[in-house]
């Protein structure tokens, strides 16, 4: 009959009316300030810089290689590479940023700066509460703003953090296995003239096995 | 009991006989225009309350909370946003008309408030052809409507505009005819009249009201369908369908002259469902003659509210229509149906004189049956046409 289907939705709607005030559990929001949920996994917003050890300047992994700079496309970040080098991770000397800066008010959060960085140096954050009252300066956030200790990025994405983990101890400990091979090297040769050239044959294997597929894909 | 009913009357024939007789029917109009204006504003505030504390809950959510208790103070808090709103008009629109659209649907409409008695003795303006005046001056709205669609030069609120005329003068006629049937058995264009006659007792405990018969009740439903259309009302809000038009003629509008629109759209639902009351809900009459003793005009906004309850509720429930259901819905189902009910009132009219046996009884079951069959074939019809072929994928292997 004409209208019944209009009385069925009518009595539907009254039910959760009178269900919202009888049943909690049907709430489905929750009260943002008070009550704040964890955000998922997989949750994304702007991209901030890794540091491993405390030391926000020493342990930045950030090389300034400038890669994320030119692969983002609204392009948002802004880097002046260091005039000296500090040493990474592995204790190789490597430049670093001397101005890293993110406009967020231009970030778009593809995540591009995070999937072309050779150096798992940026990655994207998770905090969502970024309103300022100055909307040039409050949004344009700098090394100081962006450097975050790894334990925070272990704490927002751990699985992905995990497999980072993993992946960078065993390139430290590939470098510091070839580093003592180098030194061995180095103090059992009698002449270091040659030893570059003859020594490191059989580590390059071991290095190479990484390092050979890279130019046979360019 | 009967001071109490009379209180705002004598309170104002107390405050009018202070000033010389010749100024007297100016001071009593301005009184009236004050307290409609209070009354009215602050049900426009209560309802908009009501209103999103009752989609919240419907969408199982909360609703408004911040604002003082139970978030009471919204209105409030939203007046006063609407009050420091920067009032922005574009650069190509044409000023004039666009300055006056707001005030052009807000006469109207406290216009077509006036007329409708409030309690006993309490209508501000008793017209003799008080329907006829709502009708008249409630069309004007329309203008007001095209107004700020037109002179926005906005295509959305041109857009806006042109399915507000459609729907609105389309649904006027149903919702003319539909009051037609009351007139006809009254046998008065006097809202105050057609009160009266509904106040009585039938078989001494039910009331006298029309919505209780079965031309009446058709009426009802018929005038409340085409009076949510003419408010803008959901499911009937395409004018202002915002995720299709974003906000229909309201585009380029903010600030105040936004908050008057509104305020008017509301104050023109409050004024068709006043009219509803007094049509079909038997006015400030009392349901049972045990509850005659409670003020006439406690009646009236109790009813008037519950019609407000149920425009929310409608709102919370249906989806918006589409611009043709909505077309055909008016031309081939609601005008069709109130010129039925139009017969049947005449049929209930003279079957008043039958002298059998039962003849009452006998009245009430023919005029049923003479809504209730063409309301049901019309539905078997309108069913019937949604019945699709079974799809044949051509390309599909």
């Amino acid at each position: 009959m004409l209208g019944t289907g209009i009385i069925k939705g009518m009595v539907e709607t009254a039910r959760n009316f009178v269900g919202s005030y009888t049943d909690e559990a049907r709430l489905t929001t929750s009260e943002y300030p008070e009550e704040k949920l964890s955000p998922k996994e997989n949750a994304r917003t702007f991209p901030f810089l890794v540091f491993d050890t405390t030391d926000s300047a020493a342990g930045l992994r950030c090389v300034a290689c400038q890669i994320c700079e030119k692969e983002c496309p609204p392009k948002c970040i802004y880097i002046e590479k260091s005039k000296t080098k500090k040493p990474d991770y592995t204790g190789k000397p490597q430049l670093f940023p001397a101005v890293f800066d993110i406009d967020i008010s231009v970030c778009m959060s593809c995540q591009i700066c995070v999937e072309v960085c050779p150096f798992d140096a940026i990655k994207m954050d998770q905090a969502f509460e970024l309103s300022t009252s100055d909307r040039f300066g409050g949004l344009l956030l700098h090394k100081e703003d962006l450097a975050k200790p790894n334990d925070y990025y272990i704490s927002i994405h751990p699985s992905e953090a995990r497999e980072v983990d993993e992946r960078l101890a065993a390139e430290k400990v590939k470098a510091e296995a070839k580093a003592k091979a180098e030194a061995a090297g180095s103090a059992s040769e009698p002449k270091p003239a040659i030893a570059p050239t003859t020594k490191p044959a059989p580590a390059q294997p071991q290095t190479g096995a990484s390092a050979t597929p890279a130019p046979a894909t360019t | 009991m009967d001071q109490i009913d009379q209180i705002f009357v004598s309170l104002k024939h107390w405050a009018v006989h202070f000033f010389p007789a010749v100024v007297q029917p100016l001071v009593s109009a301005g009184l009236s225009i004050a307290a409609l204006i209070a009354t009215f504003g602050s049900i426009f505030a209560i309802t908009t309350w009501v209103e999103r504390k009752a989609l919240g809950r419907i969408q199982n959510r909360l609703g408004p909370n911040r604002v003082g208790p139970f978030g009471l103070l919204q209105p409030l808090a939203d007046a006063i946003k609407m009050l420091t709103k920067e009032d922005i008009v574009p650069v190509s629109a044409d000023r004039v008309v666009h300055y006056l659209a707001p005030f052009a649907l807000i006469i109207p409409v406290s216009l077509a408030l006036a007329v409708i008695p409030y309690g006993r003795n309490m209508a501000p303006v008793d017209l003799d052809a008080g329907v006829l005046f709502f009708f008249a001056v409630g069309a004007a709205a329309e203008v007001a409507v095209f107004m700020a669609g037109w002179s926005s030069r906005n295509k959305y609120s041109i857009l806006g505009a042109m399915r507000a005329i459609a729907q609105m003068i389309s649904y006027e006629l149903p919702l003319v005819l539909s009051t037609i049937s009351v007139v006809m058995i009254v046998g008065s264009l006097s809202l105050v009249k057609i009160v009266e006659a509904q106040n009585h007792f039938v078989l001494g405990f039910l009331p006298g009201w029309h919505v209780l018969t079965p031309w009446g009740f058709a009426g009802f439903v018929l005038f409340m369908i085409a009076a949510a259309a003419e408010s803008n009302r959901a499911p009937f809000d395409l004018p202002e369908a915002e995720s299709e038009i974003i906000a229909g003629y309201l585009t380029e509008y903010s600030g105040f002259k936004y908050a008057l629109f509104f305020l008017g759209e509301y104050w023109g639902m409050f004024a068709v469902s006043g009219l509803a009351v007094t049509l079909f809900l038997g006015g400030w009459t009392a349901p049972f003659p045990f509850l005659v003793w409670v003020p006439s005009f406690v009646w009236f906004f109790a009813k008037l509210g519950a019609l407000i309850v149920l425009f929310i509720w409608i709102r919370g429930t249906l989806p918006r229509l589409r611009i043709d259901q909505l077309m055909s819905f008016a031309w081939k189902f609601l005008l069709p149906m109130s010129l039925i009910n139009i017969v049947v009132a005449a049929v209930w009219h003279f079957a008043a004189g039958w002298s059998f046996p039962l003849a009452s009884l006998w009245r009430w079951v023919l005029c049923a049956a003479l809504v209730a069959i063409p309301y049901l074939s019309f539905g078997r019809a309108m069913a019937g046409r949604r019945r699709f072929p079974k799809r044949v994928y051509q390309y599909a292997t």
